[in-house]
């Protein structure tokens, strides 16, 4: 039986499985190019690409948390101008979707950055991290309020010709109803979720355990809110929802699928297993297999 | 450098009197170990301990004369401690070879100080090595809290010269820090060091202030080893570069330590 792992998210995104890696997870690709073949995936969305240079947080930035990591890497990046002269050259070369990750400061921030990646062709999609603090707004984020988060959504849409996915922030009373306002702004899909606000303290030490005190949860740990998240998202909107959130192998993946997810991203677990992205794919097919089912898209929204 | 993930079994193990453990991996498929540099390090996923999610960085302690992959693993949480007690026959996952490791270019003909205290002792065991089949004159410095943190290891130290060494409590050796032990008097043209912070920093300065060329290879906490997480980054002249890409090793001109 053959069968379709191929998923459409609109607006002139097609994967060749519903497989990506999640932004700032996965470098720039070519980091696990020792492990996998970068063409098996769906596509990778490199790190969170700002105007400027950024040196992100000071160290320590990460610690293990039972089933998962907090981290704050505070966005670092060599900013937009460095990412197209020494990254988008080498990214050219895959048959797999690249698409970036873009962060800012402020509405035209974000808008710049994605008017200077609108001539590189091979950038079909833009993901919109709307968790960074928004400097006008006292340093709350733009994803934490309808409003912010269509502000950003609306000036993306003018600033960025092709597909355009907004990241939603998972800190919020109701996802549901920022993901309605994203749409209305003229979002062609949402990924879900962004990492939970969370804290750990070394008790050894007596100080908190990363330098910012608060920083992302992310891995397993946060996949049954993530599943949930997506589920409620997806029932509200009518634009594909891609869904992320502790994802380890295909039956994690399945779980999103089945809740309204058209794609999912594998963020945290590539450190454990470099190879997870590709296992995960081989798994969904097997899974089809078994079932008897042969087109993946078959399975989305089923719960 | 290409990295692997690979798959190796236990095959021995020698608890030293200090509490760290020298294990020998063969890999798992019978084949001879990647191509790696003195100083490089491998990322070790501890299977059976759910505290342990993420792999642990070890640093590459040396080849043995069979050609088993030697860490040295010192029991420092939960992971590490089921690593030392792991039986032979037990198979864990790698990546191998990660990091810059040593520079030993032209090495030849030098007098050169490998320092390390606690388990910075391991990454200079491939690196003595190294460095005397290079012909330079290698000398070690190893610093503990008592005699026993360092009984054993200088016999792993081949072709070493002399083997100083520095305990707390005075047990062997120089009685006092590292840092403080007479051999730092004598001149050598580079001096290569791995251990707790501090002492780094104080060798560091000691080098600093006599013109020696100093190299040190840092243990900042790693999530993926690989260069794509940048939660490892340490401040340099360069702004913030990850230690698992970049370094461990760096030349202490590109730090901001003071
Ligand atoms: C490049 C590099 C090379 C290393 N080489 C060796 C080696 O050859 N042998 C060896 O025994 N250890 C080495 N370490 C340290 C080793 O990685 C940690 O001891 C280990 O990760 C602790 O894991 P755990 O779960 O046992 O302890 P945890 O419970 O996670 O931590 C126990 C203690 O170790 C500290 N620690 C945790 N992670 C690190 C880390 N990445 N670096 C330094 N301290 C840490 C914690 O702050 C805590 O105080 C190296 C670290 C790095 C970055
Ligand atoms: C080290 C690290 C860096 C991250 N950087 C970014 C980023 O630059 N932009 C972004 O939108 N999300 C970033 N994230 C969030 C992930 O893309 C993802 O949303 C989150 O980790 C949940 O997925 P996971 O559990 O599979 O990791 C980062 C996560 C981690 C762990
Ligand atoms: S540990 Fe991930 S970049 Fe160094």
């Amino acid at each position: 039986m053959a069968i379709n792992l191929a998923v459409d998210l609109g607006a002139g995104l097609k994967l060749k499985n519903p497989v990506l890696t999640a932004s700032g997870t996965f470098g720039y690709g070519t980091e696990f190019a020792d492990f996998i073949d970068l063409n098996r995936l769906g596509g990778f969305i490199v790190k969170g690409t700002t105007l400027e240079p950024r040196q992100g947080n000071d160290s320590p930035r990460m610690v293990e948390t039972p089933s998962g990591m907090i981290n704050a890497v505070g966005l670092q990046n060599g900013g937009v101008d460095h990412f197209i002269e020494h990254k988008y050259p080498s990214l050219t070369q895959y048959t797999s979707e690249v698409i970036v990750n873009v962060s800012g400061a402020s509405v035209a921030d974000y808008a710049k950055v994605a008017e200077k990646l609108a001539p590189l062709d091979k950038i079909h999609a833009i993901e919109v991290n709307i968790s960074c603090p928004n400097v006008k707004a006292g340093g709350m984020a733009f994803g934490t309020t309808c409003e912010g988060a269509a502000e950003v959504t609306a000036a993306l849409r003018k600033a960025w010709p092709r597909h355009l996915m907004v990241k939603l922030s998972p800190n919020v009373t109701d996802i549901a109803s920022i993901a309605g306002a994203v749409e209305q702004a003229g979002a062609d899909s949402v990924s879900l979720i962004n990492t939970l606000l969370a804290m750990s303290v070394d008790v050894e030490r007596q100080r908190a355990s990363i330098s910012t005190v608060t920083g992302g949860l992310s891995g397993p740990a946060v996949r049954p809110v993530a599943v949930r998240m997506v589920w409620q998202v997806a029932r509200r909107v009518s634009i594909p929802v891609v869904g992320l959130g502790g994802i380890t192998c295909a039956d994690d993946a399945l779980q999103f699928i089945m809740a309204g997810a058209t794609a999912v991203q594998i963020g945290t677990y590539n450190f454990v297993d470099p190879q997870v992205t590709v296992k995960t794919i081989d798994g969904l097919e097997d899974y089809c297999r078994r079932h008897g089912v042969d087109d993946i898209n078959k399975l989305r929204g089923i719960i | 450098m290409k990295e692997y993930l690979l798959d190796f079994k236990i095959a021995d193990r020698t608890v030293l009197p200090g509490g760290c453990a020298m294990i020998e991996f063969e890999r798992a498929d019978g084949e001879k170990l990647p191509p790696f540099r003195p100083g490089q390090f491998v990322e070790i996923k501890i299977p059976g301990v759910p505290a342990a999610m993420l792999r642990r960085p070890i640093s590459i302690c040396d080849v043995t004369d069979s050609g088993r992959l030697l860490l040295m693993v010192k029991p420092a949480g939960e992971a590490t401690r089921h690593l030392t007690l792991m039986p032979a026959g037990s198979v864990v996952s790698m990546i191998i070879p990660l990091g810059n490791g040593f520079d030993t270019a032209g090495a030849a003909g030098k007098r050169v100080l490998l320092a390390g205290g606690g388990v910075g002792a391991a990454p200079l065991i491939n690196l003595c090595r190294v460095l005397a089949d290079a012909d330079a004159q290698v000398e070690i410095l190893l610093g503990g809290r008592s005699a026993r943190d360092v009984q054993g290891l200088p016999e792993y130290y081949r072709g070493s010269e002399q083997v100083h060494v520095a305990t707390d409590d005075g047990t062997v050796g120089h009685h006092g820090l590292v840092t403080g032990h007479p051999v730092l008097n004598e001149r050598f043209d580079t001096i290569y060091v791995c251990g707790p912070t501090p002492m780094m920093k104080g060798m560091a300065a000691i080098a600093r202030n006599r013109g020696t060329e100093c190299f040190v290879s840092l243990e900042n906490m790693m999530a993926c080893g690989l260069g794509a997480c940048l939660c490892c980054v340490e401040k340099t002249v360069k702004g913030n570069v990850c230690v698992c890409k970049h370094g461990p090793v760096f030349n202490i001109n590109e730090l901001t330590w003071q």
